[in-house]
Order: structure tokens, then C-alpha cells, then sequence
């Protein structure tokens, strides 16, 4: 046996290679490299011809300046964000739950958003000082609440964070009869269907620079707490037992990642309705390339998500051009192929 | 002191003077149950360390209920746990977590390198929040030298054998550098060289490091190669003290509830399996 063999390079001393850093390193480096490449190519395709784009790019008048700065990056930030938002809170409910399946909107966070969302449009609708309210709220506002209202609910029903399966469970019921009330109200309510359409199907097409923001101080407040605590979601991955058993306190952990999950996926779906897909998606993809610990697997969630919906947005932009798709139908139909093919793939294997 | 400096002064070696030190692990009165079903009543009994103590007993016994209790991830009916002579519950959290490491029957799926699986073990003395020390990584490389799963220590968890996942799970255990490990059933689902492996180790612990080992064993013949037993009946405790002790007093056949042939061979007890009309089957309940 030669020392240059590499298992054997773990028997001199020095620190152990713990991980495949180096690896991982050039993946997130290739995540942000997409990012930045979809950034430029956002500014150039829009409902004026690419030709044009590009001329406003190097000429730039009063009109283009605000084409290009104010609604076209504003936009691709936002969806960016957004999909941070989405690929982080995939990632902390998968590791939460130890189950690979699991995505944000599972405790009823999208229901209770597009249920926030019709009740406010409703209050606009009917009262003058209602509509005064509602404007100050927003429709994120409402989303927001609705969603924290869901998760809420979920907790309550399942009697604490204990119970995964309870949980899971309440977080289904939840879902459905949040959605059902919803129909109920849109029924009565035809013309508000419109008006709820592209909330409902995702779209990235009413971002703006506050929205981006909004998005921007939500992703940096979701993902210290992540960081923190992914040694704890570490742990879980060996069993609920090995993890107490390490002095892990279980439902500090629960309460505060749900938190995070909670405050993530209802700010994304706030901003940019129920795009579905990207959060479940986006970890699989981290963990299908390369060999990750959870504040790894995380980061490459968040940058991969990030990339993810800035890439639907752009073909939703793009592919009837220049009309325009709903986000959330390209995230679904990319998402849809890439699981199937992910299933394929894994009954080829066994 | 540092908190850790304290639990390494704490920690028992074989060359430590030995004054009258409470025994490592006792239960006193203990009863445990999960549901409506009561699974052990009213049992007593000391730990010292130093030994290796196999758990034995058929299906449903409450091998693994009273391993939970012990480790403190169950709560008792009745009666108590006192680890070092202090109650289970009187220990923080982090401090218990130093003092007692558990391994798990069946440790879920996960995406973590064999390093990273062992470096868990090293969070009750590091903390959850801050990055890995020196030390840490010497008690790592100690634990996985002792298991032999350094070569695999960048390599993913699930990529490994099951032989070879159960040292780095052992490793795990062994980063804690506790004195007293607790393990459920560690040699199920390996082949007979890698079970006597595991329990050279468990062994090597005992005897050489001075920790106080605890482990359901499955397999009968290995489990008599234990210092001592706790046999445990479908009723309840059967007995506790040493594998002389409970041949003697025949505590297997009452246990299982049929004869169990233990022969000796060259110093080793071994268990002979009753072959089809060998002997009575008169013995025999279902």
C-alpha cells in the first residue's frame, strides 16, 4: 500500500477531510455564475424585440431606462428572491420532516395565502373603509397573514410540534378546507376570480423594487437562523432518538425552523403567488449532484431555487412572446418532468 | 474549569484511584410502558463501570423500552434512573448528552459524510452553534481509528456497507468520549465476523477505557461473550448479574420459555441450536 493512496491520506494528522468541500464550492459558484448570466439575459427579453432591448442596453433613453431598471430587473431580482425563499423553505421542511417529499406549502401555507388574498379583495370590494384598510395591507399583507394563519392552525390542530405525522396530517386538512372556503367565497363571487387568477397560477409579473426588497431583508432574516441551526437538522437525519440524544432540544428546533418556513414561504407566495414546484425541486437537485451537509445543502437550495424561478420567469416571458405565460404553469411543468424523470431514473436503479 | 475540561476530569479511566464511586448507571423500582401495554415492572439494578453488560431477552421483552429509559429519551411510569448517583432528570440537557451516549436500532437515511456522521457526536461538548475545535477533531479520529472507519471518513454515508456504516454509526457513539454507552442491538443485519468485531470494541471499551457499556444483543452466543447479562422475560426482569450467574441459574430457558442449550467450548459459551427431534420437544411452548 502506497501513502499516496487518497482513503489513506485521513491517516496523517492535520484537520479530517470532513466533507467534499471543494466540490460543493464550485457547484454554488456555478449556481451564482447561472444567476448573474440569467440577470443579463432578463434585460433583454421583454415584450419589444431582443434587437431593440439590446440597443436600449447600450443607449439608453429616458423610457428604456425605466423599462430596463425599473420593471425588468426589479422583476428578475424579485423572482430570484423569491425563489431563495422557496428552494430555502423546501430544504428546512424536507430536513424537517426527514421526509423528501415534503415541500413549503405542506402545513396549508398556500391555502391560507390565497384564502388571505380573497377575503381581502372581498373587504375591497365591499366598504369604503375596508378598501382604505386593505390598501395599507396589501395584498402581500394578506397573504402573509393568511399563511401565518394556516400554519397556525396546523399546529393547533396536530396538539404541538411533536407529532411529525400529526402534523403532516393536520397540515392536509388544513390545506383542503382553507382551499374549500375559498371556493366557496370565489363562487359567490365570479368576478373576483379574475382578479385572483394570477395569484393563484404564480406570477412574477407585479414585482417592483419594494416587493424585491421586501423579499431581499425576508431572505437574509430566514437564512442566519437556517445557518444556525442546520447542525440540528444534521442530527435529525439520524432519527428523532439520535438527535435527542445528542442534547438536541427537538421542539426549539421544530418551533423555530417552522418559523422560518412559515415566514419564507409567505413572503414568496406574498410577492409572487403559489408557484409551485421550485421548493420541492430545488433541494433535490442540490442532492442529486453533490455529496451535502444540511448549511450546504441550504445555501445550494436557496442559490438553485433563486435561479430556478428566475429561469421560469424568463421563459414565461419569453416562449409566446410577447405575450406572457403564468410563472407558476412553467414552474409546474418543468417541475412535473424533472421529478418524473427523477422517479425514472430511480426505479432504473434498483 | 470549562465545561468541558470538568466532564473530562469526570470521566472514569481504568487508572483513575478507585474511591466508593456510585455505580454508572442504576434503576430503582423502574417501571416502563408505552400505551396502555406495561412492558416492565418494578425492576432494580446496578451498572458498574468498566463492564459490558448484554441486554438479552426475546421479542417484545422490552430490551429496547428499557434502553430508551435509560438513555432518557422515555419517561418512566414509576421508579427512577439515576445516572452517577444523580437522577436521570436532574441532568441538563447538554450535560447528559456528555455523560451518556445512545446508539439507535435503525438510524435513519441520511446525506451525511461518514466525518460528519461521527463529528454529531462532538456537538454535546461543542455546542450546536459553534464550529468544530482541535479537540474535536482529535476524539473524531480516535473514535473512527478505534472502528477502522477512518479510510471512509469523505465518503457519503449511504455509499457504505452495512458493516461498514454500523462502525462509522459506532464511531458516532464512540466521539463522545462518554462514560457510559448505551446501544441498541449493534450487530443486527451484519454477518458473523463484523458482529464480533463490533463487540471487540464494546469490549475494548469496557476493559480498556473503563466506560460502562450497555447493549441488547440478539444473537445469544455473542451476547454470553458480555461480562454480565440482564435477562428479560414476556413478564419482566429475569435476572441480573454475570454470564456464570445466569447459566447457572438457567435464566435463558426461562426467558425464552423453551430449553436453550448452552454449551461450553474452549472457554466460550456457545448456544446449540435444537436440531428437529434431537431433543424434547416436550419443552416446547408457542
Amino acid at each position: 500500500m502506497s501513502a499516496a493512496h487518497p482513503d489513506l491520506a485521513v491517516l496523517q494528522d492535520g484537520p479530517l477531510p470532513i466533507d467534499q468541500g471543494s466540490r460543493v464550492f464550485y457547484w454554488l459558484a456555478a449556481c451564482v455564475a447561472t444567476t448573474a448570466l440569467l440577470t443579463g439575459a432578463s434585460l433583454v427579453v421583454g415584450t419589444s424585440s431582443f434587437e431593440t432591448s439590446l440597443g436600449w442596453l447600450f443607449a439608453p433613453d429616458a423610457q428604456s431606462a425605466v423599462i430596463l431598471w425599473q420593471i425588468r430587473l426589479p422583476r428578475t431580482v424579485g423572482a430570484w428572491s423569491a425563489g431563495a425563499l422557496l428552494g430555502l423553505a423546501g430544504a428546512i421542511a424536507q430536513g424537517l420532516f426527514r421526509n423528501p417529499l415534503a415541500e413549503p406549502y405542506l402545513l396549508g401555507t398556500a391555502s391560507g395565502a390565497a384564502l388571505g388574498v380573497t377575503l381581502c379583495l372581498l373587504g375591497a370590494d365591499a366598504s369604503i373603509g375596508a378598501l382604505a384598510w386593505t390598501a395599507k395591507l396589501g395584498v402581500t399583507g394578506a397573504a402573509c397573514i393568511g399563511a401565518c394563519a394556516a400554519i397556525a392552525l396546523t399546529i393547533l390542530l396536530s396538539r404541538g410540534v411533536l407529532q411529525t405525522a400529526n402534523l403532516l396530517l393536520s397540515g392536509i386538512v388544513v390545506a383542503f378546507l382553507l382551499s374549500a372556503v375559498t371556493s366557496l367565497l370565489l363562487l359567490a363571487k365570479p368576478d373576483l376570480w379574475r382578479s385572483m387568477q394570477s395569484f393563484l397560477l404564480g406570477s412574477t409579473g407585479f414585482l417592483s423594487w419594494n416587493g424585491a426588497a421586501l423579499l431581499g431583508i425576508v431572505l437574509g432574516i430566514c437564512v442566519l437562523p437556517s445557518i444556525l441551526l442546520s447542525r440540528g437538522l444534521d442530527a435529525l437525519s439520524l432519527g428523532e432518538d439520535t438527535a435527542q440524544s445528542l442534547g438536541l432540544s427537538l421542539p426549539m428546533l421544530r418551533l423555530t425552523l417552522l418559523a422560518v418556513l412559515s415566514l419564507a414561504t409567505a413572503a414568496a407566495v406574498g410577492q409572487v403567488g403559489i408557484v409551485g414546484f421550485v421548493g420541492l425541486v430545488a433541494p433535490h437537485l442540490v442532492r442529486e449532484t453533490i455529496t451535502v451537509n444540511h448549511r450546504q445543502l441550504l445555501i445550494g437550495a436557496a442559490l438553485c431555487g433563486g435561479a430556478l424561478l428566475q429561469a421560469a420567469d424568463l421563459v414565461s416571458r419569453w416562449i409566446i412572446h410577447p405575450a406572457e405565460l403564468p410563472v407558476g404553469a412553467v414552474t409546474a411543468v418543468v417541475g412535473g418532468i424533472y421529478l418524473v424523470v427523477l422517479l425514472w431514473r430511480r426505479s432504473r436503479h434498483d | 474549569m470549562t465545561d468541558r475540561a470538568r466532564a473530562f476530569a469526570g470521566r472514569p479511566t481504568a487508572a483513575s484511584p478507585t474511591t466508593v464511586r456510585p455505580a454508572a448507571l442504576s434503576a430503582d423500582g423502574l417501571t416502563l410502558g408505552y400505551g396502555s401495554r406495561t412492558v416492565l415492572q418494578d425492576i432494580t439494578f446496578d451498572i458498574q463501570s468498566g463492564t459490558w453488560t448484554a441486554i438479552v431477552g426475546p421479542n417484545g421483552s422490552g430490551k429496547s423500552t428499557l434502553l430508551r429509559a435509560l438513555a432518557g429519551l422515555a419517561t418512566p411510569r414509576a421508579g427512577t434512573i439515576a445516572l452517577r448517583g444523580r437522577p436521570l432528570g436532574q441532568w441538563s440537557r447538554r450535560e447528559r448528552a456528555r455523560e451518556l451516549a445512545w446508539l439507535a436500532q435503525d438510524s435513519g437515511t441520511t446525506n451525511l459524510t461518514a466525518a460528519e456522521v461521527v463529528g454529531l457526536g462532538r456537538f454535546a461538548h461543542s455546542g450546536w452553534l459553534s464550529s468544530r475545535k482541535a479537540e474535536d477533531d482529535a476524539a473524531m479520529r480516535r473514535a473512527m481509528l478505534a472502528t477502522g472507519s477512518l479510510p471512509w471518513a469523505a465518503r457519503r454515508v449511504t455509499t457504505l456497507s452495512g458493516g461498514e456504516r454500523q462502525r462509522v454509526l459506532l464511531a458516532r457513539v464512540l466521539a463522545v468520549e462518554a462514560p457510559v454507552l448505551l446501544l441498541d442491538e449493534p450487530t443486527t443485519h451484519l454477518d458473523p465476523p463484523h458482529q464480533q468485531d463490533i463487540a471487540r470494541i464494546l469490549r475494548d471499551q469496557a476493559h480498556g477505557c473503563g466506560v460502562c457499556v450497555v447493549s441488547a444483543i440478539h444473537d445469544l452466543s455473542l451476547a454470553l461473550t458480555a461480562d454480565r447479562l440482564i435477562v428479560l422475560g414476556t413478564a419482566g426482569l429475569i435476572g441480573h448479574g454475570t454470564v456464570k450467574e445466569a447459566l447457572n441459574g438457567d435464566w435463558l430457558s426461562t426467558a425464552f420459555r423453551t430449553h436453550v442449550d448452552i454449551v461450553e467450548l474452549a472457554g466460550v459459551y456457545l448456544w446449540r441450536p435444537a436440531l428437529a427431534g434431537a431433543t424434547s420437544s416436550s419443552t416446547e411452548t408457542p
